[in-house]
Parts: structure tokens; C-alpha cells; sequence
């Protein structure tokens, strides 16, 4: 049943993916990046994906949006607040992109076009969506930078990009992706680019918008660090599949799949003091020629005869977690 | 902004000096003497000496230099050789003959090439934007005299359409303009605007399409904006360097072109060098270079100053 998507107060299921897959088409290559991907999100709720460059991370985020370059091909079901986001044409997005779903750039320093003023192009947002003036308009971008903590607001509506630092910049984009009261806020690694002091202030400052405004919130990170800090749950991505998934405490303390292992032990944290990192062995796999069975079993200190034949799928082993494996360490995961 | 502009406009006094330096010892390196032209052959030495002291042939160069360039600098261009009239009165009809053609051709070039541009740009690697660009390298790798004398055959000669060369009876003065010399303008404008459209459709196209693979295209696309408010975004983030490109067109059509108003007779600048440089007329060769080398700067700040109001990053500089 199609939600109410307007308004503050926002309840229930608010992303529903089921199946998904994402294949990159050219005349001479045909590259599967995701696949079988499938999962849920509450209003209110904050998921991490979690994983290596060209794991699939950022493509399974974007098809949220349908911001895919012209060469993908989608298949399966994205549902967000009610939009089947899968079957609709370009044009039927722009009427998402924004109201239902909004989007924080990775790259501060390039995400804004450079010859119109910050106030403009989040204005230009507003009046696209509600058909208001830009004067009204104005006046409510001037409320959103203050929201997002920018010091003398009402002087930098009128400043350019490339006046402003990477952090005021990144405020600025969140600003932008807030301005039409998104129900589902989508954050493509948007520390990355940022200074370590920058990093941690955004960081707190998304955590605190997304609890203050009951956001539905994906982030995409490939900073275990990251993803303590503002999720509740996390999915493990690995060669376009979810490997692992859980709540954040459980699946930090107790991982299941090798590869969630492997991740912690190369991750510098607090128990980690004095002992030498242990990096998981190999490279990220090549998607184009995945082995048959388990994709990490190339580099998997479990593997076996099995892993290299039957590909596992995501089962899961208690009633908030699931992993993809043949042989996930369970006796230290809590039942 | 002002101290912008004024510090823009200063940089064109060296700039202009240079040229006449340039352009002066050009010349003068350049086999042929004036004054043979003029004289019968059997002139005694006495009277070469004579008459090459009364134009100031006999100085040396740099005093001639200097000589002629602060009569320029007061107006004073000197007499053409062969005309004996001041060289300023033989030049300014001339400009204003081919500033008429120019801006024409100027019009027609920017309006055709910037709308194949946009149009390809904006379907990079579909068919329009294939056939624009197969437009353009026909367009530019044409001779475009070779294209002015097929017209002629064609429109003039064959059709009996249009006349084939000269301007009309009104010549550049707009308010006596009429039909007649509308028809005198439009083979040598679409002739003279066939090289520069081919440059600005391609450049346009190529500004358009990397205007489109930046990163801020998406974040566009990412906030839902409506086609005809990205269309906004990608136009003014094309056009400084577009205008840069267009710019520089106008100033060479504000040139003259030798070639074309030769196969047209139009009566403008590039005919006028054509004249000075086989008679050797030196005054009026200097007098014309300057004229037209002034014009080309000047239209180079114009459009600095242009690029500047719209991109603010060039603001700073």
C-alpha cells in the first residue's frame, strides 16, 4: 500500500529492495557490479553499506534514485516510500529525486555546479519541487543553512562554491539534500573527501539531522570507523553481494563471515594496540571473471572444496543477522 | 570589477605598441620599394633622393618609427602613395564595408554554429551529433574562396538569382539599406561565415559535452531539477569558453579577409591590403595593419570582460 510521503511525521517501511541487480552493458563487455541484493529500511533507521571500491556499494545506493549512467541495466524491485523507483521513466524520477529521496555527494569540491551561488542552487531545488518563489524560496534556504550549523548564513547564500572550505561546502550540499524534507537520505561516503577534524563534525552533524528529522538514511562507506559512529545496521558488501548483515554492535563484536573478519583484524581499533594488522590476503576480485562459487573464496582462509562450487547464499542465523557462507564462525556470534 | 576592466584596457597600450613595431619593421623588411613604383624609370638619383626625403624614406628605421607613430597617435596617417589622399580616408570606408560583411557573417555563423553545437553536445555520439560534426570538417577544410566562386557560378551565373560581386548602391550606410543590398551581402557573408560556423559548432559541442560529464550534472539530476532549468545549468557553465572562441572569430572577420572580398569585390579592408601590398603603398599598409590590429585587441578585452561577468572564479584573477 502506497505511503504518505509528505509532512514530518513519517512512519514504517520506507525502502524495500528485493533482488536487485545492476549489470554495466557495453558493445564488448557485459559486467554484472550487483547482485541479489535485497533489504529493508525503516523510517528512522540508519544502514551502512560497507565495503571495498567497486564492491557495489555506491550502485546499489544510486539505483535507490535510478542515477544510473545509461549503460546499466536494472533488475528486481526498488521501492522507496511507495514509488516502484525500477519502473519509472526519467521524467516520473524528478518528482522523487528530492521530495522522497536526497542524496549527499561524495565530492564537496565538485558536486556544485561552479557558476551559480550556493542560496541559487538549493533554491532552485525548492522552486522546482513546490513551484514557490525564489523569494519565499530564499527565505527557507536561509533556515536550512542554519541548520546545518553554517556560521554567518545569510552572507554565504550569496557565495559561490568555490568560496566556501570542503566542510562548509559539505554542510552546504546536506543543506541542499534536506531542502524538500526527503523521507530517505542517501550519503555516498560524504566524509571521504574531508579533513579528519572536518570528518567528524559532518558526521555528527548527519547523525544529529537523521535523528532529529526521523530520516530513513543510507550511507555508504568503506571506513569500519564510519560506520560505528552513525549506523544502526550494517550490510557487508563483497563483489556485488551482501556478504553479511546485522546490527552494527553484534556484528562488530561477534563477525560471522570471513571477510567481515578480515575487515576488523586489518582495522585499526582499540584491542588492536600492540599486535601487528592482519590484511586480508589478495586483491578486490575482478567482476568481470568472478569464480563460480563463493566470490571471497580466492582470498578466504576457510575455504574449501565446497566454497569453490556452490555459491552460498544469504542465510540467516539469528533473527536480526544473515551471512553468505559455507562456514561462518557461529560459535562466536551470540544465538 | 571597474579596476578589472581599467587594468584590462591598459594592457592593450603595449600590446597595440608591440603590433606597430611588429608590423612596421615587417614591412620595411619587405623587397620592393615605394617610391620605384611611383617614379618613372628614368628618374635621376637626385630626384629619388628628393622625393624620398619628402616622405622620410631617407631617415634611418627607427627614426622613421618613431616619426610615424606619433602621427598616429595624433590622428595623423599620413598620404597614401598611390591615391595621395590621407590614408584615414581610405581606411575608414574600407572598415566600414567590411565591419557590414563581418558582423553579417558573424550573426550567421554564431546563430548556425551555436545551435548545431548545442544540438550535438548535447547527443553526444548520436546521429545529430555525427552529422554536426561531418557538417563542421566540410565546413572548416573547405577553401572558402573556391566555395564563393561555386556560389557565384551557381547563384549568379546559372540561376541569375544574385549579382556576383560589389555591394550594393546604399554601400555601408544601414539607413539607406534596402533589397538590393541585401542580395550584394549574402554570397559574400554565408561565404566568409562557413569557416567560423564549422569552429563554433565544434567547439561549442565539445564545451557542451564536457560540461555534461562533471561531477555537479549529477547532483542536478540527483535533486529532480527539470530538463529545461539543466539545460540553464549547462549553457552558462559552456558559454565563457564558447564566447571566447566566437570572440576570436569576430575579430578575424573584423580582419577582412583578402581572399573573399577579392573574389567578391567587396571594397572593405582585406581588399584595400590587397592593393597596398602589390603597389607597395607603405603608408597606407601601416595605416590599415594598425587600424585593424586595434580593432582585434580591442575586441579580445570585450570579451575578456564578458567571460568575466559570467564565470565568477575569473573574477579573482
Amino acid at each position: 500500500m502506497p505511503r504518505e510521503t509528505t509532512g514530518q511525521a513519517r512512519a514504517g517501511r520506507i525502502v524495500e529492495v528485493q533482488d536487485l541487480s545492476v549489470r554495466f552493458v557495453t558493445r564488448d563487455a557485459d559486467i554484472s557490479v550487483v547482485q541479489d541484493v535485497s533489504f529493508t529500511l525503516d523510517a528512522g533507521e540508519v544502514l551502512c553499506l560497507l565495503g571495498e571500491s567497486g564492491s557495489g556499494k555506491s550502485v546499489t545506493m544510486r539505483s535507490l534514485l535510478g542515477l544510473l549512467p545509461p549503460t546499466a541495466r536494472v533488475g528486481g524491485r526498488v521501492m522507496v516510500s511507495g514509488h516502484e523507483v525500477t519502473r519509472m521513466t526519467e521524467r516520473q524520477l524528478e518528482s522523487v529525486r528530492g521530495p522522497v529521496a536526497a542524496m549527499v555527494f561524495q565530492e564537496p569540491m565538485t558536486a556544485f555546479d561552479p557558476v551559480f551561488t550556493i542560496g541559487t542552487q538549493i533554491a532552485e531545488t525548492i522552486v522546482s519541487h513546490e513551484g514557490i518563489s525564489y523569494r519565499v524560496a530564499r527565505a527557507r534556504v536561509l533556515e536550512l543553512l542554519e541548520l546545518v550549523q553554517i556560521p554567518s548564513a545569510a552572507r554565504r547564500l550569496d557565495a559561490y562554491p568555490h568560496e566556501l572550505s570542503g566542510g562548509l561546502r559539505q554542510r552546504a550540499m546536506i543543506a541542499l539534500a534536506l531542502s524538500c524534507s526527503p523521507a530517505l537520505l542517501l550519503a555516498d561516503e560524504p566524509t571521504t573527501a574531508l579533513d579528519a577534524t572536518v570528518q567528524i563534525q559532518i558526521l555528527l552533524l548527519l547523525r544529529q539531522l537523521q535523528r532529529d528529522l526521523g530520516m530513513a538514511t543510507i550511507f555508504v562507506t568503506h571506513d569500519i570507523g564510519v560506520a560505528c559512529e552513525i549506523a544502526d545496521r550494517v550490510a557487508i558488501m563483497y563483489a556485488g553481494r551482501f556478504v553479511e548483515t546485522g546490527p552494527i554492535d553484534t556484528l562488530i563484536s561477534h563477525p560471522a563471515h570471513p571477510y567481515t573478519i578480515g575487515l576488523l583484524s586489518s582495522t585499526v581499533h582499540e584491542s588492536s594496540r600492540g599486535r601487528p594488522l592482519a590484511p586480508i590476503q589478495g586483491g578486490p576480485p575482478d567482476l568481470a571473471d568472478l569464480p563460480g562459487g563463493c566470490g571471497f573464496a580466492p582470498r578466504c582462509v576457510a575455504r574449501t572444496a565446497l566454497c569453490d562450487q556452490v555459491r552460498p547464499t544469504l542465510i540467516p542465523f539469528s533473527t536480526t543477522r544473515a551471512a553468505a557462507c559455507h562456514h561462518p564462525a557461529l560459535e562466536t556470534a551470540p544465538a | 570589477m571597474h579596476l578589472y576592466i581599467l587594468r584590462r584596457l591598459l594592457y592593450t597600450i603595449p600590446i597595440i605598441i608591440g603590433v606597430s613595431l611588429v608590423c612596421f619593421s615587417f614591412i620595411h623588411l619587405a623587397p620592393g620599394d615605394p617610391i620605384n613604383s611611383v617614379l618613372p624609370e628614368q628618374a635621376s638619383a637626385e630626384v629619388v633622393a628628393q622625393i624620398k626625403a619628402a616622405y622620410g624614406f631617407d631617415k634611418p628605421l627607427p627614426i622613421q618609427y618613431l616619426k610615424w607613430f606619433s602621427n598616429v597617435l595624433s590622428g595623423d596617417f599620413g598620404l597614401s602613395i598611390m591615391t595621395r589622399r590621407p590614408v584615414l580616408s581610405e581606411v575608414g570606408p574600407a572598415v566600414a564595408h567590411t565591419a557590414l560583411l563581418a558582423v553579417s557573417a558573424t550573426l550567421l555563423s554564431f546563430l548556425l554554429g551555436t545551435s548545431l553545437g548545442l544540438v550535438a553536445g548535447m547527443t553526444t555520439r548520436r546521429v545529430t551529433d555525427r552529422s554536426v560534426t561531418a557538417f563542421s570538417v566540410v565546413g572548416i577544410s573547405l577553401p572558402h574562396y573556391w566555395l564563393g566562386m561555386v556560389m557565384v557560378v551557381i547563384f549568379a551565373v546559372k540561376m541569375r538569382m544574385l549579382p556576383a560581386t560589389g555591394m550594393g548602391p546604399a554601400g555601408a550606410d544601414l539607413t539607406q539599406f534596402g533589397i538590393e543590398d541585401i542580395k550584394h551581402l549574402l554570397l559574400p557573408a554565408v561565404t566568409l561565415a562557413m569557416i567560423p560556423t564549422g569552429i563554433i559548432a565544434r567547439s561549442v559541442r565539445a564545451t557542451v559535452a564536457e560540461v555534461r560529464r562533471q561531477d555537479f550534472v549529477q547532483t542536478l539530476k540527483g535533486k529532480g531539477l527539470r530538463r529545461p532549468r539543466m539545460f540553464l545549468h549547462v549553457i552558462k557553465n559552456a558559454a565563457p569558453p564558447a564566447i571566447a572562441i566566437m570572440g576570436l572569430q569576430f575579430a578575424q572577420l573584423l580582419g577582412g579577409s583578402i581572399l573573399v572580398e577579392t573574389v567578391f569585390s567587396w571594397p572593405g579592408t582585406g581588399f584595400l591590403l590587397n592593393a597596398a601590398i602589390s603597389t607597395r603603398d607603405l603608408p597606407l599598409l601601416q595605416g590599415t595593419v594598425i587600424v585593424l590590429a586595434t580593432f582585434f585587441v580591442l575586441t579580445n578585452v570585450l570579451v575578456d570582460i564578458v567571460q568575466t561577468l559570467i564565470d565568477p572564479r575569473v573574477r579573482r584573477a
